[in-house]
């Protein structure tokens, strides 16, 4: 089984999220970058996979240079071979993005392709099912159970209170959510395998599309602070009180 | 001008997610509902303004098949000269137009809050990023302009008056590959009222402090009509399932009170939270980042104002 998982680097984002001066950029002075965290659980799912079925796990990124670092963050969970598609510094549209992801999987054959079904970052909800339409394959998207069987995966997820299980031939697209495993720490040996190894580079062509940035900022909150009904369990006649003025004790 | 919504159904009526997408709709153009069912909510969409209702039967289209939909949508769009399509930012929503996307070649803008078209193939937009914690402006150019609507952001507003509405049952021109991949549905198990879709939600965070810590939130959510949601934290500790997690990589919530007990407030926490009409912080903390997003707080161990709470309302 081999399969190539798609991951991003995006900022770790901790306490609040501010913009760069030319509002193009989240800003990251005072913050590290981390794997997007549906993508950390589809590596973990894949590593998964190969551990019990065999074959290999390639991760790719397109992204600048520095996000070496978030391969080498994959190669450290268990993914054997890494590849990154070198950006030079623009974001790529999700049509480029899947176009040069899709060129990946022509020239090196693969039987299951993951992505995170959306980026913590552009949130654009799409790079994986334009991946399968380029390909002709089939895909399941925002997954939360996989299961491999021969020549075919299930892919299961829950919708308004009903479950779906979509029966996929190989070789397919999945994208999966957080939740579907819980993603292993790094080991020791897992970091050092990590460290050395190589990195496949390449330098796919960015295309302009149809949709446009054209700045980021943080919505206007009217800033408050929570009007204290009291403390402890002296509180709860006024907790009471503003339920029923609210209407939710009917 | 036509822009076409794709209007999922709850329990047969219009779902709250799709009828923002409508109301969104009404400011671009005539509204066509696009609905896959057996019958449609006619009068509930007429409300919001819809015009023209094209109902796919499940004699033409059994179940979800998110390429069919997509498919079905294309069709549609070209027959009526539409100049838009839309869908809520659901799962489903956001995965169909996804495939439209991918169908036409056409950008697909998701989880927008504003759209206003701008001359030509013009549309100045509003949309999420980092689910909701960065707005991002774009300029889209497309002959027809493929997004969805944030549900959380945008009110579901009913038209000043009802439209006149027309029934249209269309039968969708299919190949055999837009029907490979489809749901078969079966009852998820343990679960109930949805997180998404919940009145009232009960959060539980690391304040719990662990897995058997939740039995007065559940009681306090049953007396409620609610259901109890949860921070990543707890369901990265394995307190809980991963499904009942609220924020930006569990559920999003729209309900009318969201009682926080023990929980921080993360921002990626907070997007997941901030569509709730009114939210009450219970937390030991008062300079816990929740407070300012919150109505009201009781400082106090939840251990001890839950239970209290649980009381006083049995009592009434």
């Amino acid at each position: 089984m081999e399969i190539l998982v798609c991951i991003k680097r995006v900022p770790t984002v901790g306490g609040k999220i501010a913009v760069t001066p030319d509002g193009q950029e989240v800003d990251t002075r005072a913050s590290g970058f981390s794997i997007s965290p549906h993508e950390e659980c589809a590596v973990e799912e894949a590593v998964q996979i190969t551990e019990r079925a065999g074959g290999s796990v390639s991760v790719l990124t397109l992204g600048p240079a520095d996000a070496v670092e978030q391969l080498r963050g994959a190669l450290a969970l268990g993914a054997h071979r890494a590849v990154l598609l070198e950006t030079d510094g623009r974001e790529f549209g999700p049509i480029a993005t899947a176009s040069a992801i899709a060129a990946e999987v022509r020239e090196h054959g693969y039987d299951l392709v993951l992505l995170g079904n959306e980026a913590a970052d552009t949130g654009d909800y799409q790079v994986g099912v334009r991946l399968a339409h380029e390909l002709g394959w089939p895909v399941a998207t925002g997954i939360k159970n996989l299961l491999v069987e021969d020549g075919s995966v299930v892919a299961r997820r829950e919708y308004r209170g009903v479950e779906e299980a979509y029966s996929l031939p190989l070789p397919a697209v999945v994208t999966v959510k957080e939740g579907i495993n819980l993603p292993r720490y790094p080991s020791l040996p897992g970091r050092l395998r990590a460290k050395r190894a190589a990195v496949e580079t390449s330098a796919p062509a960015y295309a302009a599309e149809g949709l446009r940035k054209e700045a980021l900022r943080v919505p206007a909150v009217a800033s408050h602070q929570a009007a204290v009904l009291g403390e402890g369990v002296d509180a709860v006649p006024a907790l009471v009180k503003v339920l029923e003025e609210w209407g939710v004790l009917s | 001008m036509t822009a076409l919504v794709l209007v999922e159904l709850d329990g047969g009526a219009p779902a709250d997610a799709s009828l923002r997408a409508v109301s969104m709709a009404r400011s671009l153009g005539d509204v066509g509902a696009v609905v896959f069912a057996d019958s449609a909510p006619a009068d509930a969409l007429a409300a919001y303004g819809v015009g023209d209702v094209y109902l796919i039967e499940s004699s033409s289209l059994e179940g979800y098949a998110p390429a069919a939909w997509a498919r079905t949508l294309a069709g549609l769009a070209s027959e009526t000269g539409a100049t838009a399509v839309l869908a809520a930012g659901t799962d489903r929503g956001n995965e169909v137009l996804a495939h439209l996307g991918a169908i036409t070649g056409l950008p697909m803008a998701a989880n927008c809050t504003l759209v206003t078209p701008d001359g030509g193939q013009t549309h100045r937009l509003v949309r999420h990023r980092w689910a909701g914690l960065l707005l991002e402006d774009a300029v889209m150019e497309a002959p027809v302009a493929l997004f969805t609507v944030a549900t959380d952001s945008v009110a579901a507003v009913p038209a000043e008056a009802p439209s006149a509405v027309q029934v249209h049952v269309h039968k969708p021109e299919l190949a055999e590959a837009d029907l490979a991949v489809r749901a078969v549905e079966s009852p998820a198990g343990a679960g109930g009222a949805s997180l998404a879709t919940a009145r009232v939600v009960v959060g539980g965070g690391r304040g719990v402090g662990g897995a058997d810590g939740f039995a007065p939130l559940e009681e306090l959510a049953g007396l409620l009509g609610g259901v109890v949601g949860v921070s990543r934290v707890v369901t990265s500790e394995g307190w809980r399932p991963h499904k009942q997690q609220v924020g930006q990589t569990g559920t999003k919530i729209t309900p009318e009170l969201y009682l926080a007990c023990g929980i921080s407030g993360a921002i990626q926490h907070i997007a997941g939270c901030a569509g709730a009409k009114h939210i009450i912080a219970i937390n030991t903390d008062p300079g816990a980042p929740i407070l300012a997003h919150a109505d009201y707080a009781v400082i106090g161990d939840l251990h001890q104002v839950i239970p209290a709470l649980v009381e006083a309302l049995r009592a009434r």
